[in-house]
């Protein structure tokens, strides 16, 4: 099979922090927050069926990441997927009518929030078993390797899934093979609604990297710029052949683990969600790019204000998209292989 | 062709596919240094080392999960789980993501991925080593299910299963490792999927088996023909899915009696699967219910005798056919 040349994000040190690149991540980071909010409205007033998983509170991690990949660089998603993909410039459109189960949906409606993936974006899929990530990432940064290609795979996962057999196994077999991958633990403080410290005995899940003989790395994942910088390092110490590194990102979420409703709760008080919504990563970047004179607030305004059209435009296209019809059903069971090759 | 050993002509497969295609490397326990539990990759580290020959830790999740990302960024790997009774330690990456990630991606993902695993009972190794579970992923839409019976089989299905772009579930009965025959040596030599083999013809009974139980079918047959005056054609399904129920729909017609052979539980197994598939496409021409000879519903006993028992034998189908008379 003919494999395109690989692209590689600017040799093999962390490209430095432009303003350019401040812009970027900002952007990200609005695009997501409209995504998953509208997608949140349209799930209470019955719109979107099913579960879906809200990335609220967390924009900074899948875009300080995300600006340092290229579409050839892949990242294997969660259950809580949707930044990922906006991040790593999916489709709009295709995503919202995937959670419609739309047949213009990502997935052609057949997977819904919790499984849309895009391979030519390198999105390798969010997947709705907790843990089921690290195993496919090794596999495809073995590729990357084997082919030496110079691109990495980011593995996405929570601090629920790092007490999951496969990210021990993972883990080890990629320390093992020295493989070009970057754990990215987004720990926003519960798996599911089981609070960090009733479901692991450490703090730091960055901790376990010495039990694999690999870096770990705690960053405040509230903080873009922070977790633009330390996971700079990790992709590039990965594209240098130097293995890979766990990184923690110490995050929160806002809303409920499923659903919008985020306070009010039995798990959680509603001081510690206010308290966390005081470091709101985009009131932090904004803030930081208005001092440093990247953008003003007019400029922020007038983002914002286009990026909700854009994902007006997108719920209206997923709106539109019909349904998948019967006789889909049974398609794409199989690949379909034209015998000896 | 030349006369081999099954194993050997499981190795001659993999050998042929890792020098015809770069994509094509080797994941598993124990496969590359020790050459495997059953030896059927011996050598090959020496003649591809380390990089496409890999010896992993025991972590069946994890080198499963491994062989999909690879094979969804393009390679064409091969897992070995030394049995398949280690597998289950796997189910979650097999099940929820190698079977079903194509059709919950629109077709986006592919996942050409081979995983190997013995099967079967008989040497004593009891309950955790002894099973043979190819009815349970045979349930499951996505896979496909490749037992062969023979070494001419093993090898051009097992090379075949590397051109597939779907994983494939590729059992090999521990009882059929040692078993000689001509093995052809074209490199191009492959056994398409869904393509049965009537191994013995016959006009009185259509015996059905697969992977280890086509020998005991064959030896009844044998038994019947000589002791009975019953002449028994005798099926070897070689794919559990794709699934040739036309060569079985073809024979029942022509003998109107079907008796099922597998080493598997009978209790919601692959035999229940065919007798239904049988009873819905041929009720007017059986002469008598669908038969099935299956393992006894029991964990796989250590005793010697135990085992015996619980596997079916040559007799039991002979039996079973007797009483269809």
């Amino acid at each position: 099979m003919p494999r395109r040349k690989s692209k590689v994000a600017d040799g093999t040190n962390p490209p430095a922090l432009t303003d350019d690149v401040l812009r970027d991540i900002f952007e990200r980071m609005v695009r997501i927050r409209s995504f998953e909010e509208e997608a949140g409205k349209l799930m209470e007033s019955g719109r979107i069926p099913g579960a879906l998983h809200l990335y609220v509170g967390e924009e900074a991690v899948a875009a300080g990441v995300m600006v340092h990949l290229t579409d050839d660089d892949q990242i294997t998603s969660t259950h809580r997927g949707h930044g990922h993909l906006v991040a790593k410039g999916g489709d709009l459109g295709r995503m919202y009518a995937e959670l419609f189960g739309k047949a213009g949906g990502y997935c052609k409606g057949k997977g819904g929030s919790m499984h849309i993936s895009d391979v030519e974006k390198g999105m390798l899929g969010a997947n709705g078993i907790v843990g089921a990530g690290p195993p496919i990432a090794i596999g495809a940064a073995f590729s990357n390797k084997y082919r030496g290609t110079g691109n990495v795979t980011v593995c996405f996962f929570g601090d629920g899934a790092s007490n999951e057999g496969t990210f021990h196994e993972a883990a080890n077999m990629a320390a093992l093979y020295g493989l070009p991958v970057i754990f990215l633990c987004e720990n926003n403080g519960f798996g599911e609604y089981t609070r960090q410290d009733r479901h692991q005995a450490i703090r730091d899940v960055a901790d376990r990297a010495a039990g694999y003989g690999m870096p770990g790395v705690v960053v405040d994942g509230m903080d873009a710029v922070a977790v633009y910088e330390t996971a700079g390092e990790a992709i590039a110490r990965a594209r240098r052949g130097e293995g890979p590194t766990l990184v923690e990102a110490k995050t929160y979420r806002y809303f409920d683990h499923v659903g919008v409703r985020g306070m009010g709760v039995v798990y959680r008080d509603d001081s510690e969600v206010l308290e966390w919504r005081k470091r709101d990563p985009i009131d932090l970047l904004g803030s930081r790019l208005e001092e440093l004179g990247v953008m003003t607030r007019e400029q922020m305004d007038t983002l914002q204000e286009r990026v909700l059209f854009e994902v007006r435009e997108a719920i209206a296209f997923a709106e539109a998209s019909p349904d998948p019809t019967p006789d889909q059903l049974l398609e794409d069971v199989y690949t379909v292989t034209a015998g000896a090759r | 062709m030349v006369e081999m050993r099954m194993r050997d002509a499981l190795r001659e497969a993999l050998r042929e596919e890792l020098l015809r295609d770069e994509r094509v490397f080797l994941l598993g326990e124990d496969i590359g240094l020790y050459g495997g539990s059953y030896t059927v990759t011996k050598g090959l580290l020496d003649e591809f080392g380390a990089k496409r020959v890999i010896d992993t830790p025991i972590a069946e999740s994890g080198i499963v999960g491994a062989g999909i990302g690879a094979a969804m960024a393009g390679m064409r790997p091969m897992v070995e789980l030394m049995t398949i009774n280690f597998s289950f330690l796997a189910m979650d990456q097999i099940v929820n993501n190698a079977a079903k990630l194509h059709y919950m991606s629109n077709g986006q993902i592919n996942i050409p991925l081979v995983i190997r695993m013995a099967s079967g009972g008989g040497s004593q190794l009891a309950a955790t080593h002894s099973h043979s579970l190819e009815g349970m992923y045979a349930h499951f839409p996505g896979l496909r299910i490749v037992c062969p019976s023979n070494p001419a089989d093993g090898k051009g299905l097992l090379k075949r299963a590397f051109r597939d772009d779907n994983t494939v579930i590729f059992i090999e009965h521990t009882a059929n490792y040692s078993l000689k025959g001509e093995v052809p040596d074209d490199e191009d030599y492959l056994v398409e999927f869904g393509k049965a083999t009537v191994v013995r013809e016959g006009t009185d009974v259509t015996l059905i088996g697969y992977s280890g139980s086509v020998h005991q079918a064959t030896r009844a047959a044998t038994m019947l023909a000589e002791q009975e005056d019953v002449d028994a054609e005798v099926i070897d399904l070689r794919t559990l899915r794709p699934l040739d129920m036309d060569t079985v729909i073809a024979s029942v017609k022509k003998t109107n009696r079907a008796v099922v052979v597998e080493d598997d539980w009978k209790f919601g197994g692959f035999g229940g699967e065919l007798s239904a598939q049988i009873m819905e496409q041929a009720f007017d021409w059986l002469d008598a219910p669908v038969a099935r000879v299956s393992g006894k519903d029991v964990p796989m006993p250590y005793n010697r005798n135990l085992e015996f028992a619980a596997l079916p034998s040559e007799e039991d189908v002979v039996d079973a056919v007797l009483s269809m008379f």
